[in-house]
């Protein structure tokens, strides 16, 4: 067995179980040494894949697991998306008596984001997307005494039961017309011709069950109500990191699919939806989460638009993968102000920020601009990019599609960034104390401006990725 | 390195003001000002240096930036935009000298408008087309803080507004921007190229999709009827300095943008739709004078004739544009006016907006019908209003004649019947603001302005300055003209 292969996963999961084993025998207010070792786990399997880094595109494990460019590019977004999460969590679990635990979960979770932009085989997706999900319901209920939590928790878990369901009838069905799990021999098989209500059906139920992880419609509902209830840096890692490996793992699950099946045509059509649905939606919130929530519904809608036009030109995969890396550095920083200031989340409590939180305004109005793809931020890039894609594929309703969508998202991030730079202040504004947060807010802040400005080095990396078959 | 300088040092001015938390609002307002000249100068200097028989492009700079995408950070300028620049720089410094309220906020907001005052520069010097893009979107957001910030009245409402609209214009523009990218072989954003090769000639359907965009998303800018809506109310909600930047650069962007993308790199599509271009700058032109007759309040008077003034522009530019007519001459002097009405507008107009912000800060009211005999309490105010108002309608002997003249002398070579509907419009201008004067500085005056004050010296001083810009163009435009004529010949001479 290639051990060697799959040793960033390895080193996550000895991270787990060692944060577990930690967790049992330590007092609970040493616990904040579990996210040392989290990070030490994340950095460690981060390393272990840049050593992956340039090999060329394989597959190994008897074809079931893909070494190429997309599922090292997104691993390596997804560990440090993990790893920003995790660092900005310390003060805020403080007080949880689980505090140790919860490190656990989230590498768990990554390890399941990882295998499903890695999987090559659909029992190896379905096991992914059961990973990850089993450890993020916990996550979302995470302070289980409270009701909010409780609920998001809750929708969570029941959407993804009968999400996970379907997308498992589907991949029964792809096995069933082609007696195959491996996605090379899918492929081979479909390509011969099948029966196509089969097919349609199958592709249904499997589309649908990826939607879920990537909050698109139309299983996004729980994603607003995640954003809202579940603790602020639980909902950080909810709303973005899942994400990036559903899309990856729709992306390459799409490709296997011949071309009547129109596969195109669905995508662009759920791609449209799940943005101006998510902006519509986010228009008249006045709770700063739920916003970002539907924001993330909004966002997933444009990823989508990488997926549609793959294959056309040879920049798509790379466009999506840069779109993921621009969106997840934008939420985080979003989500670790929202943590730095306490989780809290009506908009009224944002007014005037600017004059008691200078910082925490600055980044998180840098973080909404990113959001919106203004330039040099490095959501910028990441817009750029898929407008390119899709108007080269020749998608231009697609691309004037999302344009009139940001311009959309635009009036409500702006809301919040006129609460908090035009209204008069409120008294008291209360911030998580100690240094955790902070520095994790202020390093995703700079993130944000400096790979907008060192843009090159992204674009240049991934602009030869592409899938291993 | 001078333009890099140009741009470079008020951005650096802005982060020294936003970190500096101890200083008082003298030490900002002073700093600011001191930044703010640096541009002018540098570019003054940029200008006398400047080769009219050179190449088109001077005091070029390149360093890759994103090299993998074909973008650069590539500066430098041509006659054209050099001119623009300058009167852009020079604004800047005048409104930011110029008195206002700041709020309490002082050091924010001279940081913000020196962050404008960069990224504006950056927009009329960028020579990459995704670097443009950049920075005619930076511009939004100071602005949309400027606004909402120092601003009065609906100040937030007319923020978002400004914001939202004229971002639907940009985005439009970067699909345009990319559809360009995307036709050269190897994709370069790098003007030069696009220039010289005219990637889209001859691509029928996809060049007029991309001219479509383009222009709309330069027309909202500039603005042009029918998608002028968002200005009147940002510039009533903007304080007078930030209006004055408004008027004087930010529309010029708008008309810049024409001349250095769709006219520069798409002559041939350009030239097919030039006439529609051309009448619908003629509607600008005389839908914004009518409008602006029918204002009560002197700022949306004001913000309403530059609808008038740009539509002069645009009607330069579409007639510059249009290749079926062999008057090279006459296109060549249109293109060489609607240059000069953009440096003479941004004067011309900073300078009433001013004004107006010296009105707003004694009596808060806007109401024309309010005022009167103003003469014997504020001669100086008088004196410069009447200056600029003369300079506005197109006064012969002031920037505003000499910017018209060219473009109708263009005008009646190519369309000669579009030229006899716009010159109603200077007739309509003129009786605005005759009518302006007439109820504001002459007649008798209500009591309530017994206490009005004239002008303070930094104000007129701030004034006489602006003012001497346009007088001097007005009476000795030759240096302006040569530098403007040897850009537009080489510009036409590359079709």
């Amino acid at each position: 067995m290639p051990i060697g292969d799959v040793l960033p996963e390895i080193s996550l999961t000895l991270g787990a179980v060692a944060i577990v084993l930690f967790a049992s025998f330590v007092r609970q207010r040493q616990h904040h040494w579990a996210a040392v070792l989290a990070l030490l786990a994340i950095g460690l399997g981060a390393g272990l894949t840049f050593a992956q880094w340039g090999g060329t595109p394989r597959l190994t494990f008897s074809g079931v697991w893909a070494l190429d460019g997309v599922a090292l590019a997104s691993k390596l977004v997804v560990l440090v998306a993990g790893a920003l999460v995790v660092a900005m969590s310390p003060e805020w679990m403080r007080t949880d008596r689980r505090h140790g635990e919860y490190y656990a979960l989230v590498l768990f979770a990554l390890l399941g984001v990882i295998m499903m932009a890695s999987a090559s085989d659909t029992m190896e997706l379905v096991l992914g997307v059961l990973l990850s999900s089993v450890a993020s319901y916990p996550l979302a209920a995470y302070h289980r005494g409270w009701a909010p939590a409780l609920e998001a928790g809750m929708k969570y878990f029941l959407i993804g039961a009968l999400t996970n369901a379907l997308l498992t009838i589907g991949v029964v069905v792809v096995f069933g017309l082609t007696g195959n799990t491996g996605y090379t021999e899918v492929a081979q098989g479909l390509a011969g011709g099948s029966d196509s209500l089969a097919l349609t059906i199958a592709t249904a139920c499997i589309v649908l069950g990826l939607t879920f992880k990537l909050a698109a419609f139309p299983a996004h509902a729980w994603m607003p109500d995640v954003a809202q209830g579940s603790p602020a840096p639980a909902a950080a890692f909810l709303t973005v990191i899942p994400k990036i490996g559903a899309a990856v793992a729709l992306a390459r699950f799409v490709s296997l699919l011949p071309p009547d099946v129109a596969w195109r045509a669905i995508v662009a059509v759920i791609s449209v939806t799940t943005m101006t649905l998510g902006n519509v939606a986010a228009l008249r919130q006045t709770d700063v989460r739920r916003l970002l929530g539907w924001s993330s519904v909004s966002q997933s809608g444009y990823a989508l638009m990488a997926i549609v036009v793959m294959g056309v030109g040879d920049q798509a995969l790379p466009a999506l993968v840069l779109f993921l890396a621009s969106y997840a550095i934008a939420n985080l920083a979003a989500f670790a102000v929202v943590t730095y200031l306490r989780g809290r989340t009506a908009l009224e409590d944002y007014q005037g920020l600017v004059k008691k939180a200078p910082i925490a305004t600055v980044v998180l109005i840098m973080s909404l601009l990113s959001l919106v793809g203004i330039p040099p931020l490095v959501g910028f890039f990441g817009k750029l990019m898929l407008f390119k894609v899709t108007l080269e594929g020749g998608y231009a309703w697609l691309a004037f599609a999302a344009a009139a969508n940001t311009v959309v998202s635009l009036f409500y991030y702006l809301r919040i960034v006129a609460s908090m730079m035009f209204a008069n202040s409120r008294p008291v504004v209360h911030v998580l104390p100690g240094q955790w947060t902070r520095i994790t807010m202020v390093i995703a802040g700079l993130l944000i401006l400096a790979i907008g400005l060192g843009a090159e080095v992204l674009v240049e990396y991934t602009s030869a990725i592409g899938f291993a078959m | 390195m001078i333009l890099t300088a140009a741009l470079g040092l008020p951005m650096l001015g802005a982060l020294v003001l936003a970190v500096s938390n101890r200083w008082t609002e003298v030490t900002a307002r002073r700093f600011a000002i001191a930044v703010s000249v640096l541009p002018v100068l540098l570019l003054a200097w940029a200008w006398r240096q400047f080769d009219p028989q050179g190449a088109l492009f001077q005091f070029v700079e390149e360093v890759p930036w994103v090299p993998s995408l074909g973008m650069g950070y590539r500066l430098g300028v041509d006659g054209i935009a050099l001119a623009v620049a300058t009167m852009s720089a020079l604004v800047f410094s005048a409104s930011i000298a110029y008195p206002v309220d700041t709020k309490h906020q002082p050091r924010q907001y001279y940081a913000w408008m020196l962050f404008l005052q960069s990224v504006s520069l950056g927009v009329f010097l960028a020579l990459d087309l995704l670097l443009f893009y950049v920075f005619f979107d930076l511009s939004l957001v100071g602005m949309f803080f400027l606004i909402g910030r120092w601003g009065h009245g609906q100040a937030q409402l007319a923020a978002f507004k400004f914001f939202l609209y004229t971002f639907f214009g940009s985005l439009l523009l970067l699909l345009a921007i990319i559809g360009l990218y995307l036709s050269v072989e190897p994709h370069t954003f790098d003007m030069r190229v696009l220039i010289e090769q005219q990637p889209l000639a001859g691509t029928g359907l996809y060049a007029g999709l991309v001219f479509l965009a383009l222009m709309l998303g330069f027309a909202i800018k500039t603005p042009m009827v029918p998608v002028h809506t968002w200005l009147p109310q940002a510039h009533v909600d903007a304080p007078g300095p930030v209006s004055a930047i408004l008027a004087g650069v930010l529309l010029k962007m708008g008309t810049y943008g024409i001349i250095r993308i769709p006219f520069a790199m798409m002559a041939e599509t350009f030239a097919r739709y030039a006439l529609v271009i051309a009448v619908l700058a003629v509607v600008s032109i005389l839908y914004g004078a009518l409008v602006a007759l029918a204002q009560r309040n002197l700022k949306r008077r004001i913000a309403y004739t530059s609808i008038n003034h740009m539509g002069y522009t645009v009607l330069g530019i579409a007639v510059a544009a249009a290749v079926l007519s062999d008057d090279t001459v006459a296109r060549q002097i249109a293109l060489t006016g609607a240059t000069v009405q953009m440096v003479a507008h941004g004067l011309i107009t900073g300078t009433l907006f001013l004004i107006c912000g010296s009105f707003w800060q004694r009596t808060e009211e806007y109401d024309l019908d309010s005022y009167g005999g103003l003469l014997r309490q504020a001669p100086w105010l008088t004196a410069f209003a009447v200056l600029a108002s003369f300079a506005s309608l197109g006064l012969p002997g002031l920037a505003g004649f000499v910017a018209e003249f060219h473009i109708f002398v263009g005008t009646f070579g190519v369309y000669p019947w579009l030229a006899v509907i716009g010159v109603l419009g200077i007739l309509v201008t003129a009786a605005l603001f005759l009518q302006m004067l007439q109820k504001v500085f002459f007649g008798a005056m209500p009591e309530r302005w017994a206490q009005f004050e004239d002008l303070r010296p930094l104000e007129w001083g701030v004034l006489a300055v602006l003012s001497a810009g346009f007088v001097i163009i007005g009476v000795a435009p030759a240096f302006l003209l040569t530098l403007v004529e040897a850009s537009a010949k080489l510009l036409m001479g590359g079709r």
